[in-house]
């Protein structure tokens, strides 16, 4: 049997905006995904500790703060530190289109904005992890 | 004379032969009737269920003059950077017609944290100012006189602090904690509900909130000491009715709690107060507030036994629902804003903060806000929305949606009894699912299509350039905040801060008052982040169930 797709969905950083990622914690389900959802005020390292223990193809993260600048980079950086830096990264939150750019230049493979639906998302998820399993 | 009966179904009939009777719902997942009329409302007793404005049970509103007396408070919630950043903010706020002020704070001071905690880093002053101590705070009012203005502070878990800061600054300007005016929202149980900035477990945290209550009554007698939130129920996706009935459980839940802790009903209900969303369904939020204050009314009369009219009143500030905004278009958030702030002012709101229209994007700019509170002014000065009262008393849709959100309440409380109660149902994660899943739902039709968003999934420009200027708070702020605590810190007289942090160790660990204690340690000049690490090591930290 065909092994789903596993993401896990996280919400690094102090803000406490669970709706945006606890909707597309429930897209990626509802799309066949098994997906592991982090809960609120994790650390870089709680998320990294989580995607690698889960064994996750997908770490989707979620900062409505601000603090996207500081705490997405730490988390690439850590992921591939361990060993993990072959895990998709994608992002969502209030994110000002000069940052866009900033983060897909360290290593976030995309990054979701206000008004993108979750069929967007679930849809580029399977397409890049069935273009990596080529 | 027509039968009004007969003359329905003749209608109906006449209606249905080119058009659906049925199928179109609002966001809050309502189906509307294409007409509304006497049938629906046939229960309506207008001295039972009414009153006039002023008189019980208030549905018309809390004041006998209501905005005829007095314009709501034009109150636009802010706050960035450092305290200096901020303080010019206020100003020009001030100098623009604002009428209160309302202060955001980063997320380092909502979770108790200083700006040089290792959990703070990038977060310093980004959505909110940072404030680490008293000195941030006095900087903060810098040349705004306490006993003129009155302040609001969004802020829960911390909010004895950040109340103790602000009597501080009064004390230093002369003006004594009797004279002061304000709100701290100060509302614990929908911060585990929905908004999720928790420190402690509820029971410590109930704790401190009855202290608030004590202290504020016999010294701070004009502050609100809590703001009953159901704004962030909403924003996080709830129904306009489960907004409605999670607010007043909490609402009650307090009443509860300062009952248990020996506190006279009469003493401390007066100065609780309420904070609604108002969010697209022009009617329904209408409706919503209207229902609001019959149910409070009646049952603080006659459950809690409340004789004081003020214990009775829902007072209440209304925000527009920033979830409705858009990233796309961003300028039709003005004319978005300006359609919910109207269903607040017929409402009846005592006070109102307008979102700006860049604000899916970052802070907003001095443009974007003086649009914003610009919205309110038109609203208040040149519509004539604000010369009648209650204008839609009567209405047969109008009473019909109050009375049916009353209803739906009701069913709430019911449910939230059987689990146990408020304490108990959040443990359950009973809110926290209802809410996920409304939200849920709200997405899926926005994605089926049908539910139409201008701009993101109908009315849509291709390829379109984002042309509005946008705020931008750098990293010179955590700097600034980190090199100020050092001073501090080696400036202040640490023998004094310390002993003043035992103080409130020991009394933590008894049983009481915290609020001298947290008096004593802002006047020595202890950060907000030693004061809720004394508090994290006797009270523990709160985990949330996971559920969504």
């Amino acid at each position: 049997m065909e092994r789903k797709i596993r993401v896990l969905v996280a919400k690094p950083g102090l803000d406490g905006h669970d709706r945006g990622a606890k909707v597309v914690a429930s897209a990626l389900r509802d799309a066949g995904m098994e997906v592991v959802y982090t809960g609120l005020h994790q650390t870089p390292e709680m998320v990294v500790e989580a995607a690698i223990q889960e064994d996750v193809d997908v770490v989707g993260l979620s900062i409505l703060s601000g603090a996207h600048a500081v705490l997405f980079p730490k988390i690439v950086d850590l992921l591939k530190e361990r060993g993990a830096g072959d895990k998709l990264v994608i992002a969502g939150g209030i994110i000002p289109e000069d940052d866009v750019e900033e983060l897909k230049k360290v290593g976030i493979a995309n990054v979701f904005g206000p008004g993108t639906t979750t069929t967007e998302i679930t849809e580029y998820v399977k397409k890049e992890i069935a273009s990596r399993s080529k | 004379m027509k039968d009004t009966k007969n003359g329905s179904a003749e209608w109906e009939k006449k209606f249905s032969k080119t058009c659906e009777t049925s199928g179109v719902t609002n966001p809050s997942g309502r189906e509307i009737k294409p007409l509304y009329g006497p049938a629906d409302i046939e229960s309506l007793d207008y001295g039972r269920d009414l009153g006039f404005p002023g008189e019980y049970p208030f549905t018309r509103g809390v004041y006998t003059t209501m905005h005829r007396g007095r314009l709501w408070t034009m109150r636009q919630f802010s706050g960035f950077g450092t305290a200096r950043d901020s303080n010019q903010r206020y100003h020009f706020l001030l100098d623009r017609g604002q009428t209160g002020l309302s202060v955001a704070f980063d997320m380092p001071t909502i979770m108790g944290y200083d700006s040089d905690h290792v959990r703070s880093h990038g977060e310093v002053g980004m959505c909110g100012v940072a404030i680490d101590s008293l000195k941030d705070m006095e900087i903060l009012f810098d040349e705004i006189p306490l006993d003129k203005v009155s302040t609001s502070m969004t802020i829960n878990a911390p909010a004895a602090m950040l109340l103790a800061f602000y009597i501080c600054v009064g004390e230093k300007q002369g003006v004594s904690s009797d004279k002061v005016r304000g709100t701290i929202q100060n509302d614990i149980l929908k911060e585990y509900i929905a908004q999720k900035s928790w420190i402690f477990p509820p029971e410590p945290s109930m704790r401190i909130i009855t202290d608030i209550l004590a202290f504020c009554s016999d010294h701070v007698p004009k502050w609100n000491t809590i703001s009953i939130s159901g704004y962030h129920i909403r924003e996080a996706g709830s129904t306009a009715a489960q907004e409605l009935a999670f607010t007043l459980a909490d609402g009650f839940t307090y009443v509860e709690a300062g009952i248990k802790a020996g506190l006279d009903v009469d003493k401390f209900a007066p100065r609780l107060s309420f904070f609604f969303n108002s969010h697209l369904d022009f009617f329904e939020e209408i409706a919503k507030y209207r229902a609001a204050r019959r149910i409070w009314a009646k049952r603080m009369k006659e459950k809690y036994g409340a004789r004081k009219e003020e214990s009775l009143l829902v007072r209440f500030h209304t925000q527009t629902a920033g979830c409705t905004l858009t990233a796309q278009q961003p300028e039709n958030n003005i004319i978005r804003t300006a359609y919910q702030a109207m269903s607040g002012v017929l409402g009846g709101t005592q006070s109102l903060h307008t979102n700006s229209m860049d604000e899916t994007l970052a802070l907003p700019s001095e443009k974007a806000v003086q649009i914003a509170l610009r919205t309110q002014q038109l609203l208040a000065y040149e519509t004539g929305v604000a010369n009648t009262i209650d204008p839609l008393a009567g209405s047969y849709y109008i009473e019909h949606l109050t009375d049916k959100l009353e209803e739906e309440a009701e069913a709430y409380f019911e449910k939230i009894d059987d689990l146990g109660g408020v304490v108990k149902a959040i443990d359950l994660g009973f809110f926290q699912k209802e809410i996920a899943d409304a939200a849920y739902r709200y997405q899926r039709e926005i994605e089926k299509k049908t539910k139409i968003v201008v701009g993101v999934n109908d009315f849509v420009i291709d390829d379109e350039e984002i042309d509005i200027d946008i705020l931008r708070i750098d990293y010179r702020v955590e700097r600034e905040q980190t090199e100020a605590l050092k001073k501090l810190r080696s400036e202040r007289d640490n023998g004094a801060a310390s002993t003043a942090l035992d103080a409130l160790r020991s009394a933590a660990g008894g049983t009481e008052n915290l609020m001298p204690r947290i008096l004593d340690c802002s006047r020595a000049y202890c950060t907000l982040g030693e004061m809720i690490d004394v508090l994290r090591d006797v009270f523990g930290e709160y985990k949330e169930p996971i559920v969504y």
